[in-house]
């Protein structure tokens, strides 16, 4: 026990640079994901058949596609395409794309979860497809949104993980760096573990409040 | 102002609106009133193209419906719409809902608005209700919130459909009774309606559906006291003596 206080605050500094990568990843590819999933899931219900098919192939095409092999993609084969990304780029690109699959399905459930009702109340007052998004449809989609948004959360920080292996240096590759060349695998990896962990923990916290909120109504 | 030119409209196999013609003078309160699936809150749903047409056609004020066209806006602007389940926006307060048109609608100034909010709900009885959110309110109150929407356009007519069947009996009252003040001011109403003694006291006329054509119809009185035609005395029968 002693020896693992010891290796903790030793590796704890490198680990910490690790953690700074893994929040960059995570925030960056959920700012994406949720950009991209919103316009995917608005194509989606628009209404026009075009639209709506370009989004529902997409949306399978990212979801049959497993991450590792998206930030391969992104990371060893744009290059010869002429397209150069950095790896914390690639990245976030890959899992920001691949996360918006999920996303997009679960907004368009939000959406389509509102009561035909409110969207002929508002057509009967006037307003237009975008309007009746914005001012009816959004905000009380927001509600039923939220609960599974804060699940994306939680899995995008673990599978920020992922991009490890294009060599973004985030928690899990300093971990892997430290335990190779240290050979304390198992003071390293409880650490590592132990850090994920108490990321996760005010989000899974966040999510159980999201739950209440909209159980409430 | 309203007015109906052979309209037909199907569901699938199902023709529910077999060549409606018919007219809304300004300053009019016409009732339908017919059985469940004869087609009367189709009708209604068509004036404001909440729901499309096939064939024949519909205008308002001149102006053609056409759901698909831009000037879908201006009809529904001009012609305001109460529905049986009221479909207010839950998250938005009272004042709110009644000012959400005007406000981001027809853009008007928000201080205006705001005030000319207030003074409607005050007109249907719930001035104090302003800052509550609708499913703190009854039914009743919730359907007045709606009216009051409703005239927040500004309207030239409203549309009411069955406006008090989603109402406890005790509710009823208060809604219909905002309802005869806003004919009584001269507002131009179309109301499918259950509410016989409502149709037979408001109403200038009274048009009976059944299969999706316009079995009979004329002043109301007339036309609930003495109906001329077989169907429309076998349902009022049956309306207004159940049992």
């Amino acid at each position: 026990m002693k020896g693992f206080w010891r290796d903790a605050a030793e590796f704890f500094p490198i680990l910490m640079s690790g953690v700074v990568l893994t929040i960059v990843v995570t925030v960056g590819s959920l700012l994406l994901s949720t950009v991209l999933g919103l316009i995917w899931a608005m194509m989606r219900v628009s209404g026009i058949k075009a639209l709506s098919m370009l989004s529902a192939s997409l949306i399978n095409v990212i979801r049959g596609i497993p991450i590792i092999v998206l930030l391969f993609y992104l990371y060893f084969v744009m290059p010869d395409l002429g397209v150069t990304l950095s790896a914390l780029q690639a990245a976030i690109l890959g899992l920001g794309i691949a996360y918006s699959a999920y996303q997009a399905e679960n907004f368009r459930a939000g959406i389509e979860a509102i009561d035909k009702g409110q969207i002929e109340a508002a057509q009967s007052i006037g307003m237009g497809w975008w309007l009746t998004m914005r001012r009816v449809v959004l905000p009380q989609a927001v509600r039923i949104v939220l609960p599974p948004y804060g699940n994306v959360m939680i899995m995008m920080l673990k599978d920020s993980s992922q991009a490890s292996t294009i060599t973004v240096a985030e928690l899990a590759l300093q971990g892997k760096l430290i335990a190779s060349s240290t050979f304390k695998n198992t003071n390293v990896f409880t650490m590592v573990a132990l850090m994920y962990l108490t990321m996760s923990i005010p989000l899974i916290l966040l999510v159980r409040h999201f739950e209440k909120r909209a159980g409430k109504k | 102002m309203i007015e109906l030119n052979d309209v037909h409209k199907s569901f699938g196999q199902n023709e529910v609106l077999k060549g409606i013609t018919a007219s809304v003078q300004k300053g009019e309160v016409v009732c339908i009133v017919g059985p469940s699936g004869s087609g009367k809150s189709t009708i209604l749903r068509c004036i404001n193209g909440l729901e499309s047409y096939d064939r024949g056609e519909i205008s308002v004020e001149g102006l053609k419906v056409d759901r698909d066209a831009p000037s879908i806006v201006k009809v529904r602007t001009q012609v305001s719409m109460v529905f049986q389940r009221f479909n207010l926006f839950p998250h938005r307060t009272v004042l709110e809902n009644v000012v959400e048109g005007p406000l981001y609608v027809k853009k008007e100034p928000r201080a205006q608005v705001l005030e000319r909010g207030r003074a409607l709900l005050a007109q249907v009885g719930l001035a104090e209700k302003a800052d509550a959110h609708p499913p703190q309110l009854s039914g009743g109150q919730q359907q007045r919130v709606a009216i009051a929407r409703a005239l927040a356009m500004q309207p030239k007519a409203i549309l009411f459909d069955e406006p008090t069947s989603a109402l406890d009996p005790e509710l009823v009252g208060d809604v219909l009774g905002v309802m005869r003040k806003l004919a009584d001011d001269g507002m131009t109403m179309v109301v499918v309606t259950h509410e016989m003694g409502f149709a037979r006291d408001v109403a200038d006329r009274v048009l009976f559906i059944d299969g999706g054509v316009i079995v009979e119809q004329g002043p109301a009185k007339s036309v609930l006291n003495q109906p001329q035609h077989a169907r429309t005395q076998d349902f009022l029968r049956r309306v207004l003596h159940p049992l």
